[in-house]
């Protein structure tokens, strides 16, 4: 049939210049970051340290992992842990108070959405967990920096991580781990939500207007703190790639060297619920195209199918 | 006055007031359309209903959206997307179509130039049909500036800043096409009426143009066969519908039309209900930021052959070089010399010239894409603006020794 060959010449000119202005120019244009699955132990930081070819760099993050292996191999006390939590509560009052630039985040859900290797690391050394350690020449200028002083046992750091792992672990939403995780810098205005939580309504503009200068004044304090507001991520799902937001979650420095931003630590399951959140508000039409995408579909499939037969019965005689 | 009798039906009523019979023989039964055809033919209804489903799904779009680059970005992605019901799918819809729409407009030149149906009184259509696809360039373009995203701010500061003439320094006419020294309010808003109102009339009136074109020299047909219309008509009407080489536009045409078209409409929604990423730029679902340059500018992927031609040259060369490349598709009735009217694979050398001219504009706009500093795309991207010109050059020499069929 001629015009079956003709319409296979179409259609893999078509699949061709699909495939360059597609996949293939985005395999070009953005690196490809390897996944390492949620696991925190360090071997990102040091290839990095490594290709900067910094050596000192390398040595104190090689010694500082090792460590970090070393308590977590170490079995912690459930009970014993609780009273090192209370020094924890000091700060992570769950109250939008900013400290040093930041609100300390809530820890609820602690258990259930941050990884246990990464929780040992932050406690040791919060600049090296989160990786933004060439932003302090010293980590006790970190917000969280006091942490090394008044937690330096190893025996004791795995005790609260046991605790937090074993009592902060509750069913937690899409919504709380999103606000927990990401909250306090990142507003979503698609939710309502600023880096002070739920925006209320209020009765009188006044009030709105008196809660707004609230929202700028803390805003103002995470810009001062992170160098620029960090972004709005109502639409983010849809402004990146799926393989893109997993990596950079992981590993902020591997998607954006040189940034300001903390690797928060998140489990495989933590970011689950965090993605599903980030779906749902920048996403929401996608319930609704499952639902009915097959059913248009359909009705085009029929549609086709009795033109086709109207188009035979046209045409008989004519050839 | 004229000389009314009592209608006995609503047809009759109808006809003695609009002739409405007259206009179905001369638009339907009796617009012939020749039967050596294949489904390419169907492409301008395709079109036509593209375009239809752009005009409806843009209605719908226009009765939230707002035009101020303070509330444009969130009456899109917000608004339409999540609180107007089924506002997603028209977004989809629109966001599909305009892409769509620029495949099929390729398919259809490609087919034109492919069986010479720009010669011989047919230049009309050709020049028409050009028309169109500059009118549906800057609808697009205009388009891409409403949701006012970064590729939509960076999109308007590259291509306005290209009316500064390179070396001439017109910045002057660039603030003035922008009302403002940066993309703005001013910008947007008049962006915003030359897409919802003076472009789509502009279309309307070419698209009727168009077909009136069509109307004399008739459509051309797979051989490029000289069709006495009258003679092969009066054969069909006597019910000789095998021996004549004519059908009538409806029912038959059509039927076949429909049928096309249902094929593209499973395309089309299977691509709007799964696969409308590759329409709508994930870096454009960034708020405007002209404080913050996006790591790669690019248009959308039906500009990227002719941006490639810009590229790789020197600034002022670069420039001449778009601006050729942007209207010499209208100089082909003129440049092809051959007397011929015959498919491409008959022409001799004009043949190799179709594929070589179909093969460089799909390589300019697989580089259109890539990242001008790997120097390997880089060249490549010369070598084929290079070429594109040279095969300009070329077609009037090879098509004049070309041999009389």
């Amino acid at each position: 049939m001629k015009e079956l060959k003709i319409f296979g010449i179409v259609a893999i000119f078509t699949l061709v210049l699909y495939w360059g202005v597609e996949p293939f120019a985005h395999s070009q244009m953005h690196k490809h970051v390897e996944s390492h699955g949620f696991a925190y132990d360090g071997a990102a930081d040091i290839e990095e340290a490594e290709a900067a070819k910094k050596e000192d760099t390398v040595k104190v993050k090689k010694a500082f992992w090792a460590d970090v292996a070393k308590v977590a191999k170490i079995k912690g006390d459930v009970a014993a842990g609780e009273a090192g939590f209370a020094t924890c509560m000091g700060c992570h009052t769950g109250m939008p108070i900013n400290m040093g630039g930041v609100i300390p985040p809530a820890l609820d859900h602690a258990g259930a959405i941050y990884d246990k290797n990464y929780l040992i690391a932050l406690i040791k050394d919060p600049a090296m967990a989160s990786n933004v350690d060439h932003k302090y020449a010293d980590t006790s200028t970190h917000p969280m920096g006091s942490i090394k002083m008044m937690m330096a046992d190893d025996q004791q750091i795995a005790d609260v991580v046991a605790y937090i792992m074993a009592k902060k672990a509750g069913e937690v939403t899409t919504k709380e781990a999103f606000s927990e995780a990401c909250g306090r810098c990142h507003a979503m205005r698609y939710a309502k939500t600023t880096q002070l939580g739920d925006t209320p309504t209020f009765k009188h503009e006044k009030d709105t207007l008196a809660h707004k200068i609230k929202v700028i004044d803390e805003q103002n304090l995470v810009k001062a703190y992170m160098g620029k507001l960090p972004p709005d991520l109502s639409i983010i799902i849809r402004a990146r790639s799926e393989h893109f937001l997993e990596t950079f979650v992981e590993n902020p420095q591997s998607g954006l060297p040189g940034t300001s931003m903390p690797r928060v630590g998140l489990s495989h399951e933590g970011y689950e619920k965090v993605h599903a959140y980030m779906t749902e508000i920048g996403d929401p039409s996608k319930p609704a195209r499952e639902e009915l995408g097959p059913k248009v579909l359909l009705f085009f499939l029929a549609f086709t199918a009795l033109a086709f037969l109207w188009k035979k019965s046209r045409w008989k005689g004519h050839h | 006055m004229a000389h009314f009798e009592k209608a006995n039906s609503i047809g009759e009523w109808l006809d003695q007031r609009l002739a409405v019979e007259t206009l179905k023989k001369v638009m339907q039964t009796e617009y012939w359309i020749p039967k050596n055809i294949n489904f390419l033919w169907a492409m301008g209804m395709v079109l036509a209903a593209t375009f239809g489903i752009l005009l409806v799904s843009g209605i719908f779009l226009l009765m939230y959206y707002k035009p101020d680059t303070n509330l444009a970005f969130d009456s899109v992605n917000y608004t339409i997307m999540s609180e107007v019901g089924y506002g997603w799918l028209w977004r989809h819809i629109h966001g599909v179509g305009a892409s769509l729409v620029f495949l099929i407009i390729y398919i259809h030149m490609f087919t034109g130039i492919y069986y010479g149906s720009y010669k011989k009184g047919r230049e009309l259509i050709w020049l028409s049909g050009m028309g169109l696809f500059v009118a549906f360039s800057a609808e697009a373009f205009s388009g891409y500036m409403l949701p006012w995203g970064q590729m939509s701010y960076w999109a308007g500061m590259v291509i306005t800043n290209l009316f500064s003439g390179g070396s001439l320094e017109a910045y002057g006419l660039v603030e003035w096409i922008r009302g403002d020294y940066v993309p703005a309010d001013a910008f947007l808003t008049r962006f915003f009426m030359l897409h919802v109102l003076l472009i789509p009339l502009a279309i309307i009136g070419l698209i009727v143009l168009h077909f009136g074109t069509l109307r004399i020299p008739h459509v051309n047909n797979q051989d490029g066969e000289e069709i006495d219309f009258a003679e092969a008509a009066e054969l069909y009407k006597a019910g000789k519908v095998k021996e004549s080489k004519v059908i009538p536009f409806s029912p038959v045409f059509l039927s076949k039309d429909v049928f096309v078209m249902g094929v593209y409409f499973i395309l089309f929604f299977y691509l709007v209900f799964y696969h409308f990423e590759f329409a709508m730029d994930p870096v454009n679902f960034d708020p405007a930021d002209g404080l913050k340059t996006p790591a790669h500018i690019y248009p959308e992927w039906y500009f990227l052959w002719s941006y490639e031609i810009l590229r790789p040259f020197s600034k002022d060369l670069g420039l001449v070089a778009f601006a050729v490349a942007q209207v010499i598709f209208f100089m082909l009735p003129f440049l092809d010399r051959s007397p011929n009217v015959a498919p491409a694979s008959k022409r001799g050398l004009f043949k190799y010239w179709f594929w070589a001219m179909l093969i460089d504009v799909i390589v300019l706009t697989f580089m259109g894409k890539l990242p001008p500093t790997d120097a390997l795309f880089a060249n490549i991207g010369l070598v084929s603006a290079l070429l594109f010109f040279a095969l300009w050059i070329a077609l009037p020499i090879i098509t004049k020794l070309e041999k009389k069929l």
